[in-house]
């Protein structure tokens, strides 16, 4: 199913968990992630599924002033 | 600040030794902005909150990887935002990417050009950020009604500007920051405007607790020399404020006396 994934369409499992799309996308220190935007939890990633067409962000912290 | 012990710079119940407040931004790269910011002494360091870039540079290291949260107090900010519901958005991520730090640098963006800030929009996201037990420090104008406004609201910090966010033309009102300085409880910190360091000076000789600069810093010829001579000027600022200057006189005043003249 596809989903919309920090603004660019993202093919993901049925039923896919927000914990397997964190290790597909190989993601590397720290990120807040938000569907719909709603935000997800660190402790309810494994519990999270994700839906067709779900909004999807994931951000961290960057260089800004 | 009205502070009993006046040298205790004190934001949200944290005490700091130091009293500049770095940005990230605007950096040639990480290992450039954290030789800056060591050197400048920082304690407190404004990150951005960006979407991660999905499959791409891999090898580029995490900012929080080279400025880490457990030897700094990171300070998300709402930098890019233009009304106050992206920013309370932004300000909620930051607090679940920093595992519930709660402190944020709230900005709510007018206009492209002046990047002046867009009060009403702002007043409305810091009420709302404060209810959610956000610990704020809110970017503002100059304007002293309105820093009293965001301290009754329950900011902990109000950070007025000196000037447009990286125009670097130093303090444009004084006499506003002093009168904001001079009815505040909460400390004031000037946000943005700081082009060099005798801009630093003038804010912390004005009174102010602290300054918040990055383009000052980054886009110097040499940051990493900058970021050492605004550790020294707010320090030298801040030691004038206290010693209390001399007053200003019209005319000369003879430093050697007339007495015990020979000739």
């Amino acid at each position: 199913m596809k989903v919309l994934l920090n603004g660019s369409s993202y093919s993901v499992k049925n039923n896919c968990s927000v914990d397997s799309l964190i290790k597909n996308l190989d993601l590397n220190g720290k990120y807040a992630i938000e569907i719909n935007q709603n935000i997800i939890p660190r402790s309810q990633y494994s519990n999270k599924r994700i839906n067709s067409g779900d909004k999807i962000e994931i951000v961290q912290a960057i260089g800004g002033g | 600040m009205a502070n009993s012990d006046k040298n205790i710079f004190k934001i949200a119940d944290s005490i700091y030794s130091s009293r500049l407040l770095v940005g990230t931004g605007k950096y040639k790269n990480t290992q450039e902005a954290k030789s800056a910011i060591d050197k400048s002494g920082a304690e407190i360091v404004t990150v951005a909150i960006r979407r991660t870039n999905i499959g791409q540079e891999k090898n580029e290291p995490n900012l929080l990887d080279i400025i880490s949260p457990d030897k700094f107090t990171i300070l998300p900010n709402t930098a890019g935002c233009y009304d106050a519901d992206s920013a309370i958005r932004t300000c909620q991520l930051a607090r679940e990417l920093l595992d519930g730090h709660a402190l944020v640098k709230l900005e709510v963006l007018a206009d492209k050009k002046t990047l002046f800030p867009d009060i009403t929009q702002t007043l409305y996201a810091a009420e709302k950020l404060v209810n959610d037990n956000f610990k704020v420090m809110v970017y503002t104008t100059d304007d002293p009604i309105i820093a009293k406004r965001f301290e009754e609201i329950g900011c902990v910090a109000v950070m007025p500007l000196a000037a447009p966010i990286g125009s670097g033309l130093g303090i444009q009102n004084p006499y506003n920051i002093r009168s904001i300085v001079e009815n505040a409880s909460v400390p004031i910190i000037v946000d943005a405007g700081v082009g060099t360091a005798s801009d630093a000076s003038i804010a912390m000789e004005l009174g102010c607790d602290g300054v918040l600069m990055n383009t000052a810093i980054a886009e110097a010829k040499n940051p990493i020399l900058m970021a050492g001579a605004m550790k020294k000027a707010i320090q030298a600022g801040r030691e004038a404020y206290l010693a209390g200057r001399m007053p200003k006189r019209a005319y000369a005043s003879a430093s050697s006396p007339i007495d015990g003249r020979f000739f």
